[in-house]
C-alpha cells in the first residue's frame, strides 16, 4: 500500500524541473549584441580621429583595433548560452537525461550572467573611451598629450622622489609618536586621568583638522614663533612634522584598537607573573597588537603618501608642484597625469600587500 | 599564625556581593582544595589573593605581612604568589621556553642563560623539553596546561593558586595536569587549588573547604567533607556530584 501511495503522488513533469534560463540567455545576447554594436562604432569613430600620420596615429590604430576585436568576444557566452539552452530543452524532454539537462542549463545560465557582466566591462571601457573622444578628443589632448606627457615625466618624477622622503620618514615617525599617544590615553589609574585627558585631547583634534590646514599652520606658523630649531625647518621638515603629527593621531586609534582587541586573560597572566603594567605591555600586549593592526596601520600609510601632495601648499617642490609648474607653462595637464601615475604605481602594490595579510589573518591562527 | 590567613574579605560586583565575609587559612607545605557550585566564588578568592581583583574588605596576611589594601607592592607580592588560570592564558606570540623566563629574565630574578636552564629543567620533569622552541597554538591543551604551571613556577612563588586548571581541557587530558599537581604536593608546594575533580581533591588534598554564596560553609580532611559532611547544602552538593557520575 505504501508502494502505491508513493507511486500515486503526483510528480512534476522532468521538463518542468530543468530550470532553462529562458529569458536570462536571450537577454545577454542582445545586451552582448548592443554593446558591440556601441564598441564597435566607438572604435570606427577612434580610426577617424586619429591623425594621419607619426607614431602615435598608428597606436590609437591600432587601440581601435583590438579594441573593437575583444568586444567583440563577449558574443561568445552570448551564443554559447542560447546554445546550451537549447540543448537542456531538448534533454529535458527525455526522461532519462534530466541530470545532463539540468547540467547543461546550469552552464547555460552561468555563461548568460558572464556575458552580461562582460557586456558591462565593455560597455564602461567604450564609455572611457568616447569621453577621452569627445569634443575633438579635448580631454585626451589636455590629460594624455604624449608630448606633454614625455617633456615633463623626467622632472616630475625626480620631485615624486620628494613624496617619498616625506612619506617614509613621516611614518618612520609616526609609527613611534602613535604609539606614545596609544600608551598615554590608556595610562591607567587616577594618577593616569590627566595624560589619559591630554592624549584624547590631541587625538579629537588632530583628526578633526584637515591635513591640509595642519601643513599651512606648520608651515607658515612655525617659523613665525621663533622656536629655535623648529622655526628654522626646510619646507620638507615641516611637511613631514605636519604629517606626523596628523597621522599620529590616526595611527594612535588604530594601536589602541588593537591594544583593545588583546585578550584581558593576556594582561592577567603577565600581571600575575610580576610583569607592571608597563612590561605587560611591552613584552606581551603591544607585540600581539601590532601584529593584529598591520593592515589598517598599511591603510592609514596610504593615505599618508597621498596626502604628502598637500605640501604644494607651503612651496616644497614636490611631483605635483613641478606638474603645476609644467600645466601653467604648456597650458596643458598631462603632467598631472604623471603625478596620478606614479601614486598608483607605489599604492596599488601596497594594497594588494595589506589584503594579502588580511586574508593571511583571518585564516590564521589568532582565532 | 598560619601561612596564609584570610580574614573576613568582601568582594561586590556592581551589586552583587560574591565574597561575603570569608575565612580561610593555609598552612605551609599544604594543599588546601576549594570546592562548590559555580558562581560561589572560588575563583574570585583566588583573584584576590594575588591582587588581580582588589578586595572591598577584610585583610589577607601572608607569612605574617598584610598583602591587602592600599600602597601593597602588588607586582612584588605576585613574585610569591603564582597562579595559574583554566585556560591556561600562554603567550601566543612566544615559544614555550621564553613563555617561562619572561619573567624571570625582564624582573631580573636571574639572568638569560640561567633562567633558560632551570627552564628546561623542568620542561625536562614535566617531560615537554622536546617542544621548548614550540609556539603554544602547536601543543595540546593538556601540554599548555602544563606550560603553564612550570611557568608560575619559574618565578619559585611561595604559594601556587590554581584555579580550576582542568575545567577547560578533554577528558583524556586531565590526568597528565593532575600528576604535575600531585608531584608539586609531594614536594611541599604550598597549594590552595579551586576544582572540580573530587577524587583528586579527596586524594591530594589536605584540608577540602566548601564554598556556598561567597562564604565558607564547611571545611575539614577530605575524609570527613566527603565521607561525612555536616551541613545540608554540603550533602546535596556532593549528592549532585555523584549522581553526575563524578565522585
Amino acid at each position: 500500500m505504501t508502494t502505491a501511495t508513493v507511486k500515486s503522488t503526483p510528480a512534476a513533469t522532468p521538463a518542468a524541473r530543468v530550470p532553462v534560463p529562458r529569458v536570462l540567455a536571450p537577454a545577454a545576447l542582445a545586451v552582448s549584441a548592443l554593446s558591440c554594436v556601441f564598441a564597435v562604432w566607438t572604435a570606427a569613430t577612434l580610426w577617424q580621429a586619429a591623425p594621419d600620420q607619426g607614431g602615435w596615429a598608428w597606436t590609437l590604430r591600432a587601440v581601435a583595433v583590438i579594441g573593437g576585436l575583444a568586444a567583440l568576444a563577449v558574443l561568445r557566452p552570448a551564443t554559447e548560452a542560447i546554445r546550451r539552452s537549447g540543448r537542456a530543452r531538448a534533454a529535458a524532454a527525455v526522461p532519462g537525461r534530466i541530470a545532463e539537462a539540468r547540467a547543461e542549463a546550469a552552464d547555460a545560465r552561468e555563461a548568460a550572467q558572464v556575458a552580461a557582466g562582460s557586456s558591462l566591462a565593455v560597455v564602461v571601457l567604450t564609455l572611457l573611451a568616447v569621453f577621452l573622444l569627445a569634443n575633438d578628443h579635448a580631454v585626451q589632448a589636455t590629460f594624455f598629450s604624449p608630448e606633454a606627457i614625455s617633456s615633463s615625466f623626467r622632472n616630475v618624477t625626480e620631485a615624486f622622489g620628494t613624496n617619498v622622503f616625506i612619506a617614509v620618514a613621516a611614518e618612520a615617525l609616526v609609527l613611534v609618536w602613535g604609539l606614545v599617544l596609544a600608551v598615554a590615553k590608556l595610562a591607567p589609574g587616577r594618577a593616569g586621568r590627566p595624560l589619559r585627558w591630554l592624549a584624547t585631547a590631541y587625538i579629537d583634534v588632530f583628526r578633526a583638522v584637515p591635513s591640509i590646514v595642519i601643513i599651512y599652520l606648520i608651515g607658515f606658523g612655525l617659523p613665525l614663533a621663533q622656536i629655535p630649531g623648529l622655526s628654522s625647518l626646510t619646507p620638507t621638515w615641516a611637511a613631514i612634522f605636519a604629517l606626523t603629527l596628523t597621522y599620529g593621531a590616526y595611527v594612535a586609534e588604530v594601536y589602541r584598537s588593537g591594544i583593545d582587541s588583546i585578550h584581558w586573560s593576556q594582561t592577567a597572566a603577565a600581571r600575575s607573573l610580576g610583569l607592571s603594567h608597563a612590561r605587560t605591555l611591552r613584552h606581551v600586549v603591544v607585540p600581539q597588537a601590532v601584529r593584529r593592526v598591520t593592515p589598517p596601520l598599511l591603510n592609514d600609510f596610504i593615505g599618508l603618501q597621498k596626502d604628502t601632495a598637500l605640501v604644494t601648499v607651503i612651496g616644497t617642490i614636490d611631483a605635483f608642484n613641478q606638474a603645476k609648474i609644467y600645466a601653467s607653462n604648456e597650458f596643458n595637464l598631462s603632467s598631472v597625469t604623471v603625478v596620478a601615475a606614479l601614486f598608483v604605481v607605489i599604492t596599488i602594490p601596497q594594497t594588494r600587500f595589506a589584503d594579502r595579510l588580511l586574508a593571511r589573518g583571518a585564516s590564521g591562527k589568532d582565532s | 599564625m598560619a601561612f596564609l590567613t584570610i580574614e573576613g574579605i568582601r568582594k561586590s560586583y556592581g551589586g552583587h556581593e560574591v565574597l561575603r565575609g570569608l575565612d580561610l587559612t593555609v598552612e605551609q607545605h599544604q594543599v588546601v582544595t576549594l570546592i562548590g557550585a559555580s558562581g560561589c566564588g572560588k575563583s574570585t578568592l583566588l583573584r584576590c589573593i594575588n591582587a588581580l581583583e582588589e578586595i572591598d574588605g577584610g585583610r589577607i596576611v601572608l607569612d605574617g605581612d598584610p598583602i591587602s589594601g592600599r600602597g601593597v607592592d602588588v607586582d612584588r607580592l605576585r613574585r610569591d604568589v603564582g597562579i595559574v588560570f583554566q585556560h591556561y592564558n600562554l603567550f601566543p606570540h612566544m615559544d614555550v621556553l621564553r613563555n617561562i623566563t619572561l619573567a624571570p629574565t625582564v624582573l631580573g630574578r636571574s639572568g638569560k642563560e640561567e633562567a633558560e636552564a632551570r627552564a628546561m629543567e623542568l620542561l625536562k620533569r614535566i617531560g615537554l623539553a622536546d617542544k621548548a622552541t614550540a609556539l603554544p597554538d602547536r601543543l595540546s591543551g593538556g601540554q599548555q596546561q602544563r606550560v603553564a604551571i612550570v611557568r608560575a613556577l619559574a618565578m619559585r612563588p611561595r604559594l601556587l593558586l590554581l584555579d580550576e586548571i582542568t575545567s577547560a581541557l578533554d577528558p583524556e587530558l586531565v590526568a597528565e595536569v593532575l600528576s604535575i599537581v600531585r608531584d608539586l604536593a609531594e614536594d611541599g608546594m604550598t597549594m590552595l587549588l579551586a576544582t572540580h575533580e573530587m577524587g583528586f581533591a579527596r586524594d591530594v588534598a589536605h584540608k577540602v573547604c566548601f564554598l556556598h554564596q561567597g562564604t565558607v560553609l564547611e571545611e575539614g580532611p577530605p575524609e570527613q567533607i566527603f565521607g561525612a559532611p555536616e551541613q545540608e547544602r554540603t550533602k546535596a552538593f556532593l549528592q549532585q556530584i555523584v549522581e553526575a557520575g563524578r565522585l
